[in-house]
């Protein structure tokens, strides 16, 4: 990959400001650091005031933690959007369809492309369930793809997420705190509105019912208030008026689902769960669970309830699952793939596993099911002795990591204790797929708020950003 | 609504509610401590019943202040103050989507300033002002649940969460105090501690109220009528069970049901509406009193059968 990292605002024309960027270079341009530095620390105080807070919650204050919000806007032009919105699309049109599959007849092992023991073997499928006939064949309701930039016109697809993704919600609340802090920066710039996620989000959940001729009634399931993403959790359900429950809300009688009221037991026939695969249900799966409800699946293999996302989803989002998705378009959809992947080298290939056993210092090594940041090596960052010690952990499970390229991830300009310089981005779009597929324009940006660090991950010191998918007249004038 | 959503908000009202009457207990206590010498530190005690700790501590005036710890900041009495607050939040913390950006935002704004002076020395800890902040705060919760909750059945679970535990905490005061001024129920005005009495009526705040209602010096029976029967009087006895009542009613119309607790707080209602404190003397304060918090207690347990699930 070449080493010229692709700034977002100032990697224009001969190093100019690039169009979609004038507004907010014109606003930085016109706005003193002190009063940049007067609206961040407002911004972290209307943060905690709400109570906007991630992480283990306890009596204590300082447990609860804002994660840092980065008050320069990312933008992206319209037609860049047109172009990922369409590459989003595909992608997990693509992805439910190998899901449906995977749980079904795999044609696409038969056809030879994905071997089965990929999917049968994945310690994310659920055996119970195989042969189920979801509504509209959907399984990923909703995906958070993540995508990182790398030029001008090159986007890589860097994860799918299709089990539980969070962050949503500070999609929804950095617009609001935005709107607040620069309004003057909105009027002179026409930026598409995020606010109807919520709306597409509860429409997407109705029409995956089971139940026909009557209202559905949707319930959001919560691990509970302990759990990092509950502010997310009761914020959605909020925004949707739907009913915030934990599993002690829930029972099952006659294979179907509940909740307890004070007006007695209210039927339930969509369950937006928050709660991984394991806890669902501690009659089918673990039996320790206090977070899940007895009898859930059996409920669900009697077509009673719907569940979303759909149990099992792990065996097409797992890193070494990836490398297969452009296939899987070719396959599923005769398309072939507008997002790409980054490259990517699987351990358990013997080719593959030498090159990266030798060049672990140039590259980025990751646990299969890993995520949150953690259990990788950034080979280029890391030092001599970190190295050593990945490289024991890889030759004790190789079949455990796979490696990639170290991108030069594009970067924003951002607010830093020194004024404004360019930290490393990521996006997460959220795509909703029901009887149609529905894109908030945008989605989460995360910073990676330390110099020259590519780790945008929350619990590693990343931030956000708000992200603006400019209107379409706009683009018309670069 | 769930059942879980009806529990949590009956006891954030209960918890604020109790953390607002013991702040505005202590500070009466405090200014007749002041004033006077004696006992009230220990009938303070009483009503929290902790009378034997209390009197197994220290010389009366660190007594005083240790009780006034124990009740404000203990972390190991469940109803101090600094331990309701924060089991209020946590029950509107598991409800953000079921109660307004005004409730939470305040409640939890009361919230972070205790946190923030209890993270001080606790011996530079001003109580007067922490006490001070909880009273003002919590009527501006509770003007904040009563501006801009929806009126529901969740706010129905709310108030009668906060209304029962008035009525138990004005029942309770009275029941105490007015048997340490007067240990053998004689509602006579003879030989009366003025600074007491107009204390006791301080404890829920209603001296001023006495003087318009009745124009006259105090007298133990009156001030009996005015806490216990007085409708009109939003921290009387009647009054709460009046709203109890009142919130019944409404999830008994939502509902189409009813029951034990419906008929319990329709007779409690009944029974304060149609008193007359002459024949309650005659029966004797200490026995209306005392079957009045025990039915008090039923209908909270009928509440907990009928709508909680617990």
């Amino acid at each position: 990959m070449a080493a010229k990292v692709f700034d977002e605002m100032n990697s224009g024309t001969d190093g100019s400001v690039r169009v979609p960027y004038r507004g907010v270079a014109d606003w930085l341009a016109r706005t003193s650091p002190e009063r940049l530095e007067a609206t961040r620390r407002e911004v972290d105080l209307f943060y905690r005031r709400h109570g906007i807070t991630f992480g283990a919650y306890g009596a204590a204050e300082g447990s609860e933690t804002t994660i840092p919000f980065d008050i320069i806007p990312r933008v992206i032009a319209y037609d860049e959007w047109q172009f990922l919105h369409k590459g989003l699309s595909q992608r997990v049109r693509a992805l439910n369809a190998f899901l449906s599959d995977a749980y079904g007849q795999r044609e696409i092992c038969r056809a030879g492309i994905i071997p089965e023991e990929q999917i049968l073997m994945n310690g994310e499928f659920v055996a119970m369930a195989q042969g189920l006939q979801l509504p509209g064949g959907v399984h990923a309701h909703i995906a958070g793809i993540d995508l990182v930039r790398v030029g001008e016109k090159d986007f890589y697809v860097l994860e799918d997420n299709v089990r539980t993704p969070s962050g949503v919600s500070y999609v929804l609340e950095n617009r609001e705190v935005m709107m607040r802090l620069a309004p003057e920066l909105f009027a002179a710039m026409s930026v598409l509105p995020v606010a109807d996620y919520s709306e597409e989000l509860l429409a997407t959940l109705r029409s995956v019912s089971f139940s026909d001729g009557h209202e559905p009634n949707v319930v959001l399931l919560t691990p509970g208030h302990y759990n990092s993403a509950y502010f997310e959790h009761a914020f959605l359900a909020d925004e949707m008026g739907i009913e915030l429950v934990k599993g002690s809300d829930l029972f099952v009688d006659e294979s179907r689902v509940y909740m307890r009221t004070p007006r007695g037991p209210q039927r339930v026939d969509v369950i937006y769960r928050r709660v991984d695969d394991a806890y669902l249900d501690p009659l089918a799966m673990r039996p320790d669970s206090f977070l899940g409800v007895a009898g859930l699946l059996g409920a669900l293999r009697a077509g009673r309830v719907n569940i979303v996302n759909a149990l099992g989803n792990g065996v097409a989002d797992d890193k070494s699952t990836y490398t297969y998705v452009p296939e899987m378009v070719r396959f599923y959809l005769g398309e072939e793939p507008i997002l790409q992947n980054v490259p990517t080298w699987r351990c358990d290939r013997a080719d593959d596993y030498k090159y990266v056993l030798e060049h672990l210092s140039e590259i980025v090594v990751k646990e299969v099911h890993g995520s949150g940041g953690k259990g990788m090596l950034v080979g280029p960052t890391s030092s001599k002795v970190e190295i050593e010690e990945f490289a024991a952990l890889l030759k004790a499970r190789p079949d455990n990591y796979i490696a990639q390229p170290t991108l030069a991830l594009s970067t924003c300009p951002t607010f830093v204790s020194r004024g404004v310089a360019p930290r490393h981005v990521d996006l997460r779009p959220f795509v909703l797929s029901g009887k149609k597929i529905t894109i908030v324009p945008g989605g989460l940006t995360r910073v990676a708020l330390k110099e020259g660090s590519l780790v945008v991950n929350s619990s590693q010191g990343g931030g956000t950003k708000d992200t603006w998918v400019l209107a379409p007249d706009q683009a018309d004038d670069r | 609504m769930l059942s879980s959503t009806a529990k949590n908000l009956y006891w954030m009202g209960r918890y604020l509610q109790r953390a607002k009457s013991t702040a505005r207990l202590i500070e009466a206590t405090q200014r007749m401590a002041l004033q006077s010498r004696g006992e009230e530190a220990a009938g303070v005690a009483a009503i929290f019943g902790v009378e034997d700790e209390f009197r197994q501590s220290q010389a009366q005036g660190e007594r005083l202040a240790s009780l006034i710890d124990f009740l404000v900041i203990d972390e190991n009495n469940p109803s101090s103050i600094v331990n309701s607050i924060d089991a209020a939040r946590r029950n509107a913390r598991e409800e953000r989507n079921n109660i307004t950006v005004d409730v939470w935002e305040s409640l939890n704004a009361l919230w972070l300033e205790l946190s923030g002076r209890l993270r001080g020395d606790r011996a530079a800890l001003d109580r007067g002002a922490l006490i001070e902040s909880v009273k003002k705060q919590a009527v501006m919760i509770f003007g904040a649940a009563q501006v801009t909750l929806l009126r529901d059945e969740a706010n129905n679970f709310l108030q009668l969460g906060a209304f029962l535990e008035r009525a138990d905490n004005t029942g309770r005061i009275l029941d105490v105090k007015f048997h340490l001024l007067r240990p053998d129920g004689n509602p006579s005005a003879e030989g009366l501690d003025y600074f007491a009495w107009s204390e006791l009526l301080a404890c829920v705040g209603a001296v001023r109220t006495y003087r318009r209602i009745y124009r006259s010096s105090l007298n133990p029976m009156k001030v009996a009528e005015l806490m216990m029967l007085r409708r009109d009087v939003p921290r009387s006895v009647h009054h709460c069970l009046w709203m109890v009542d009142l919130n019944m009613r409404e999830l008994a119309d939502a509902y189409g049901t009813r029951g034990e607790a419906d008929r319990l707080a329709g007779e409690l209602h009944a029974r304060l509406r149609y008193a007359r404190i002459d024949k309650v003397f005659e029966i004797g304060l200490a026995r209306f009193l005392g079957e009045l918090r025990g039915d008090i207690g039923t209908l909270s347990d009928e509440i907990g059968r009928q709508f909680l699930l617990d």
